[in-house]
């Protein structure tokens, strides 16, 4: 499979890619730093001996107008992208995210009408070729409103919602997209928070994420017990949810 | 349970949450840790690096709570291999681990590795570690042919043994205190199969112990020695003498070794499970189960050089106080009398141990704080009680004595009269230390302690 992923050289996403090279995938890299992206190439070629040289691309989620080059530059490596994933994101605490409207407002651009812009020129590329993958990142955050993730969640809800309509929207012209929940993962992202139970690995991330998109499933919590934890909180009724404090 | 992201109580402005951060040992004390993949981008508000934590003593922890420690585990990069010098480059936070499941299949292994895979390259660097190949391969240093260090200033430097050789060798075995170290480049050495052939030998006393380390050093590349650390008497210093080298395709089996099952202590041990006569137990036991006198044949690389891996946490075994171990290299002149005064102290001392581990040594590293001098090594997990400070006290006057020194990854309790006194080469390292660090910014809890960095502030 051919990849172009959005945000490879970090957390989830850098363990996506290595499981993705190591099985023999052809990567592109789309991210903010040329120099990051090269090391992660690097790092993805030396890692899986012999494997085709991985491209790397500038892309920053912060400049919608350079997602539409970025693409097409993407395309131009192997004439085709089989799958498009997204990872990047950014992340603020409730508490920093409250006291900072900047960042707030920030971390809601890029997250949601950025992410849904990038989604959008990736979908037109991917269906006018005759279909293909789109694989994107959201976040269990997004499943109800919770007091610790309010904005977050905000921008994650809004996010997942967009990408269940391109489900059903497209399906059917060939476009499969898979939206991924994580639930907590060890990543740099969440470093400093205390790990609740479940918290998984982003190598088991990786590896479920490689067999949903193979799958073509619509909708991933990984680890799989977060589809379980969100579908007793979605249902908690909110005079619970007023008093608990997830 | 808790749904993800499920902050706790929010990042403070200063940086994240206190936590209690402890070395391998287990004694722990408040601290703040920051993980980043962008090692560069936090160092120049860290006071040390910090990798997997597997140093044993407080070379790895914060000197206070003001102070940041950046731990470099996420920066875990490869970014360049040569396939026909072995040459590798890569991120500080690079494991054993990954080299040995990246490499090793390939047919390429670490020069020198220590005795447990989960260290970082950075660790490795800061510690100048060894194995059991350092009578024929030295310290891990020698392989080491380029360091990429964010020094206190801010600078980034790139070091070599040709390039700025006076940094580079502070840094080698310079405990992390001479700049942030973000960049690994040394030589992997070529192995003929990825299994090892083992010979091994019930050994009935320390002399003996002493004789056959040397003659085995000579036909063998690897080496080392349990020692039962309770028998006295005649049968002192007995125990088991393993040597080992890689297999030839011919000898070995053609698949690659399976991935050993891992095992998890889920709690700490109670006291007793440790106790005089449960250790006395074991040494027995273990001693006897080497029934044969010689035996040897093809073993799996991981029970060869990390037979303690198997079990993730076994530290948690300690119980609650948690353990430090004591290494200490005696010098070759007059090795055999100072090894088995050493062990008479160590029994009178009543230092139990379940762990005694001996290994003769070669030269001495270039590092300038570098562990290793020619001859012979101990080293020994003791739990820690009450009386763990007066029993180092003596075992480090002895070793004062003897002309011999201890191993800082290791330490928890030396005094620091004691330690100059055993290495005078700490001038050196420390006037080096403050050519590229005046105000000393970067010190740990161990700097604190032994090399009398002021003391901190918060």
């Amino acid at each position: 499979m051919i990849i172009a992923i959005l945000g490879a050289t970090r957390g989830m996403g850098r363990a996506l890619a290595r499981a993705a090279a190591a099985r023999g995938d052809q990567l592109i890299l789309l991210g903010r730093e040329l120099d990051e992206l090269q090391r992660s190439a690097a790092d993805l070629t030396v890692r899986a001996a012999g494997a085709p040289a991985v491209a790397s691309i500038s892309c920053d989620l912060a400049t919608p107008a350079g997602f539409g080059p970025a693409l097409d530059a993407a395309w131009a490596v192997h004439g085709r992208v089989d799958a498009v994933v997204v990872t990047a994101g950014l992340f603020g605490t409730q508490d920093a995210l409250e006291a900072d409207l900047e960042l707030a407002a920030r971390l809601l651009t890029i997250n949601l009408t950025h992410t849904v812009i990038f989604c959008e020129e990736a979908r037109r590329r991917l269906i006018a070729q005759g279909g293909g993958r789109l694989c994107v990142f959201s976040s269990v955050a997004g499943d109800r409103g919770r007091k610790p993730v309010g904005i977050y969640g905000a921008s994650k809800a809004g996010l997942s919602h967009y990408l269940e309509s391109l489900d059903h929207k497209y399906r059917a012209d060939g476009l499969i997209t898979l939206t991924v929940k994580p639930g907590f993962v060890k990543t740099g992202m969440t470093a400093g928070l205390k790990p609740p139970p479940f918290a998984g690995e982003p190598d088991g991330v990786a590896r479920d994420v490689l067999r949903a998109l193979d799958a073509g499933r619509p909708v991933l919590y990984t680890p799989a017990m977060w589809g379980l934890v969100m579908a007793v909180i979605r249902r908690l009724p909110r005079f619970i949810m007023r008093r608990v404090g997830f | 349970m808790s749904p993800a992201p499920a902050p706790a109580p929010a990042a403070a402005p200063l940086g994240p949450p206190l936590q209690t951060l402890a070395g391998w040992g287990r004694v722990g004390r408040p601290g703040r840790e920051r993980l980043s993949e962008d090692l560069a981008a936090i160092a120049p508000r860290a006071a040390l690096s910090r990798g997997l934590g597997r140093s044993y003593g407080d070379s790895s922890l914060p000197a206070s709570t003001a102070d940041l420690a950046l731990n470099t585990v996420l920066a875990d990069r490869l970014l360049a291999f040569d396939e026909t010098s072995g040459k590798v480059r890569a991120e500080a936070g690079f494991t054993m681990r990954e080299l040995y499941r990246v490499f090793l299949p390939r047919g390429w292994f670490a020069p020198v590795t220590p005795g447990t895979s989960f260290v970082t390259l950075g660790g490795m660097v800061a510690s100048d570690v060894h194995g059991k190949n350092h009578h024929s391969d030295g310290t891990f240093g020698r392989h080491v042919t380029g360091l990429r260090l964010m020094v206190p200033d801010g600078r980034v430097i790139d070091c070599s043994p040709q390039t700025e050789p006076e940094l580079f060798w502070a840094t080698i075995g310079g405990m992390g205190l001479t700049g942030h170290i973000l960049e690994v480049e040394f030589t992997l050495k070529r192995v003929p199969s990825p299994w090892i052939y083992q010979y091994s030998e019930r050994v009935p006393d320390i002399d003996t112990f002493m004789r056959r380390l040397e003659e085995v050093g000579h036909d063998w590349p690897m080496s080392m020695g349990w020692i039962d650390c309770i028998s006295r008497g005649a049968s002192m210093g007995r125990g088991h003498l393993m040597a080992g080298r890689w297999a030839a395709p011919s000898e070995a089996p053609a698949r690659f070794p399976r991935q050993l099952p891992r095992l998890r202590l889920p709690f700490e041990l109670p006291d007793l499970a440790l106790s005089p006569l449960s250790v006395r137990l074991f040494n027995f036991a273990y001693y006897w189960k080497h029934l044969r006198r010689q035996a040897q044949g093809i073993v799996h690389p991981e029970v060869f050089f990390y037979p303690l891996d198997a079990i993730l946490d076994w530290n948690k075994g300690y119980g609650k106080r948690g353990f430090t171990q004591y290494q200490v290299v005696l010098p070759k002149a007059d090795a055999a009398r100072s090894a088995k005064a050493f062990l008479e102290l160590l029994t009178r001392e009543g230092g139990a141990s379940f762990l005694c581990v001996i290994k003769d040594c070669a030269d001495e590293g270039q590092g300038l704080l570098s562990f290793p001098l020619p001859g012979i090594s101990v080293a020994l997990d003791i739990k820690i009680t009450d009386q763990t400070q007066r029993l180092v006290d003596r075992l480090n006057q002895f070793v004062i004595s003897a002309g011999g020194r201890i191993y800082l990854t290791k330490d928890l309790f030396t005094r620091p009269e004691d330690y100059r006194a055993m290495d005078p080469r700490v001038d050196h390292f420390l006037a080096v230390r403050r050519k590229w660090d005046p105000d000393l910014r970067l010190r740990s809890a161990q700097s604190v302690r032994l090399f009398g960095d002021p003391p901190p502030a918060a």
